[in-house]
């Protein structure tokens, strides 16, 4: 059974979103997902300043399968991206919901649509 | 529902992650693909290869059947154990698979097919078969498990019964070896792989299968998946089928000349032909080894843009033992000696790659930098 913290939204595109206390949020993507997808080898951040409406495919995470596209539940403006997964793109696999964070997004409108931890898991297990 | 191998209760109890592989339910990785790829490397692994289909030949005619079957030429196979690499071709030089092929004695070889092309494989064998009066028989009976790594033989030989480590001990690279049990089963050895390391390939009976993987496991032998068989295989620059060449494409053009014999004129191989009036006309492509230059991952499908036309990545990958990417592809003839720059159409952006001499890593040692 993969983590998902109860602290934490869900996307059912397996990506988290964590509200910071100045008012931005974390997103990055789930245990689920690392587990899914295996060893991280490659991350392509996005820059700050990027503009990025709802749905938008904001980073590219590659694992030695394959490549996946992570997507922005919330419209906004990219704040930072992770730098450290430059190096150590692994952080994603290690520490999903803690180092292995993708991008920093100050938002520009409430989130819709997200899933508590509760959900995502209802999620997971309808998804098999 | 997918097929499984003797093991597969043993993968699902070890944690594995199962995927579905050419119709078989196969382990991808036991946690880390990666960890898995430097145990070959540097130590040891263990894959279940049990999907892969092995088919005894026999016959008097035996040899003259694979002389016919197969493009590589099994008159190079004198000595019993002798193992062959080739493609079996179609009549317009296709490859339907490739194979190894063992010769044990004169009224009987071994092959060995893929899991994904076992069915076509056998049908075509088996329509030619009788012209030879070869039987074909498919070892369902028996498990195969690839033991690779610098340190992979002498583990195996230390579970061999003591009078067969010696024989074990002596068999030079690509040699096989039926050792008999006292128990009446039989274990074929042999020294090949598809890592680039050193190690043996074993075929033996189904039930004792599991316990072998567990006493390996025991003496740290890691557990490793199809994942790191993909990264081991494609640092070797060694082509998988499916990926790096099928039925609409040649062995010419896809790094597979040197298993092609054309030495001997009256061998009249399945595919000579064809090959032949391609290499008259001249060929269009080459299949060539890439190193990315820039950050990312090549994969396959993805195109390959040069001052010479358009071509194409068959398999790429991240390289675990270098830490970049690389790739194997088809490009026009005109572009293709070492050192060329090319460009890789990487979702979108255009990202520097160089063509390098193949393969990428051996034994433990990267070849290109």
């Amino acid at each position: 059974m993969s983590d998902s913290p109860a602290d934490l939204k869900y996307t059912k595109s397996h990506e988290w979103v964590r509200t910071l206390a100045d008012g931005n949020v974390e997103i990055g993507i789930t245990d689920h997902a690392q587990s899914a997808l295996g060893d991280l080898v490659f991350v392509d951040v996005p820059e700050a300043g990027k503009s990025l409406k709802a749905g938008d495919a904001f980073a590219v995470v590659e694992s030695v399968k394959a490549a996946s596209d992570v997507y922005t539940p919330v419209a906004g403006t990219v704040v930072e991206g992770n730098a450290n997964l430059g190096s150590q793109p692994e952080l994603i696999n290690s520490e999903p919901y803690k180092g292995g964070w993708i991008m920093r997004l100050k938002p520009g409108g409430a989130p819709a649509g997200l899933l508590s931890a509760a959900e995502y898991q209802a999620h997971l297990a309808a998804e098999g | 529902m997918a097929r499984r191998t003797p093991l597969y209760d043993l993968h699902v109890g070890l944690g594995a992650r199962m995927v579905d592989f050419g119709g078989w339910d196969m382990p991808v990785n036991y946690g880390s693909q990666i960890e898995e790829h430097h145990a070959v490397r540097q130590d040891a692994g263990i894959f279940d290869v049990s999907h892969m289909c092995v088919i005894d030949a026999r016959g008097p005619r035996v040899r003259e059947f694979f002389s016919r079957l197969i493009a590589n030429d099994v008159a190079k196979l004198q000595q019993s154990g002798k193992a062959l690499y080739s493609c079996m071709l179609n009549e317009r030089g296709g490859v339907i698979d490739d194979l190894i092929v063992y010769f044990l004695d004169e009224n009987f070889f071994r092959v060995v097919v893929n899991a994904g092309t076992r069915d076509k494989d056998l049908a075509w064998m088996r329509a030619m078969a009788p012209q030879f009066g070869v039987q074909l028989t498919e070892r369902i009976d028996l498990a195969m498990l690839a033991v690779q790594g610098p340190n992979a033989r002498t583990k195996v030989i230390s579970l061999l019964p003591e009078e067969h480590r010696s024989s074990a001990q002596a068999l030079e690279p690509f040699f096989g070896k039926p050792l008999p049990m006292k128990d009446g089963g039989e274990w074929f050895v042999a020294r090949t792989g598809y890592t680039g390391e050193d190690g043996f390939e074993i075929m033996l009976p189904a039930s004792e299968a599991p316990s072998v993987w567990s006493r390996l496991n025991e003496l740290g032998v890691k557990s490793a998946g199809l994942g790191a068989r993909d990264t081991l295989r494609l640092e070797a620059a060694m082509n998988l089928y499916g990926n790096d060449m099928d039925e609409n494409q040649n062995p010419l053009e896809s790094g597979l000349s040197w298993t092609v014999s054309f030495e001997n004129p009256a061998r009249d191989f399945i595919g000579r032909k064809a090959l032949e009036a391609l290499k008259d006309a001249g060929l269009k492509n080459k299949f060539v080894a890439l190193l990315l230059e820039d950050r990312g991952v090549l994969r396959g499908h993805q195109k390959v843009v040069t001052a010479a036309g358009d071509g194409e990545i068959t398999s790429g990958t991240f390289s675990p033992t270098m830490e970049k990417s690389i790739a194997l592809a088809r490009v026009p003839r005109a572009v293709a000696a070492v050192g060329d720059r090319v460009q890789v159409d990487v979702r979108g952006k255009l990202l520097n790659a160089r063509v390098v001499k193949a393969p990428f890593v051996r034994n433990g040692k990267i070849l290109v930098s």
